[in-house]
């Protein structure tokens, strides 16, 4: 399936990009941003990152569908 | 006007507050949270916020709605700067009326402490120095996994 990932602040600034369309099998945003770290090597993994489907807070492990829009984004600091 | 905004202007403190003014409330709190010259031994010259607005704004307006229903207050509103800070500015402002001032310090404090863990917001800290970090992730990556 084919999906847009759109990555934000340090992310966005690790993989040079703000946003890419990938051609993937991963099911959920855990295995696809596993996929994203193989593509851009400066990409790191924060326990405290978040993930939104759509522009809806999503879990990890939720499923992904052709078409979705993934948006990753490393730990919040408002305020 | 929503009660959860992002903005890239100064925010007008004076007219944040009238818009809480209510002949049947008794208490008013507000929270500045305000560019600060130092963060954990760095010398702060300015910040710059990114902010997801799609999302920050209905996260905001969730949390307001949350603050509502659980401490019982009528008027609550915060407000959320954008882009490029300088020292001392306000970057996010709270504001909270009620007839008693118990929960408006209750919904005030809950309103902050939620929207710091749930806005997709970024922080990015220009030092003195002339390097820069985004706050939470130079952290994350010492203690990462």
């Amino acid at each position: 399936m084919r999906l847009t990932v759109k990555y934000f602040a340090a992310f966005r600034e690790a993989t040079g990009t703000a946003s890419e369309s990938m051609e993937t099998t991963a099911a959920t945003p855990a295995a696809l941003f596993s996929e994203c770290r193989e593509r851009h090597a400066g990409l790191e993994e924060y326990s405290a990152s978040l993930v939104a489907i759509n522009d809806e807070m999503a879990d990890w492990e939720a499923p992904l569908s052709d078409g979705d829009e993934v948006l990753f984004f490393p730990p919040v600091a408002g305020g | 006007m929503s009660d959860f905004q992002i903005t890239s202007e100064p925010i007008d403190l004076q007219a944040f507050r009238q818009r809480l003014l209510d002949k049947s409330c008794g208490a008013y709190v507000q929270f500045d949270g305000w560019v600060r010259d130092h963060n954990e031994g760095q010398a702060v010259l300015r910040l710059e916020y990114e902010v997801y607005e799609p999302l920050a704004i209905k996260a905001g307006r969730r949390i307001i709605e949350e603050a509502r229903e659980k401490f019982g207050v009528e008027n609550a509103l915060a407000v959320h700067r954008s882009g490029l800070m300088e020292l001392s500015e306000a970057a996010v402002v709270v504001g909270v009326s009620s007839p008693h001032r118990g929960e408006a310090f209750d919904a005030c404090r809950y309103i902050i402490d939620q929207a710091k863990v749930r806005l997709p917001i970024w922080k990015k800290e220009h030092y003195t120095s002339g390097k820069s970090e985004w706050v939470n992730c130079q952290r994350c990556a010492e203690h990462g996994h």
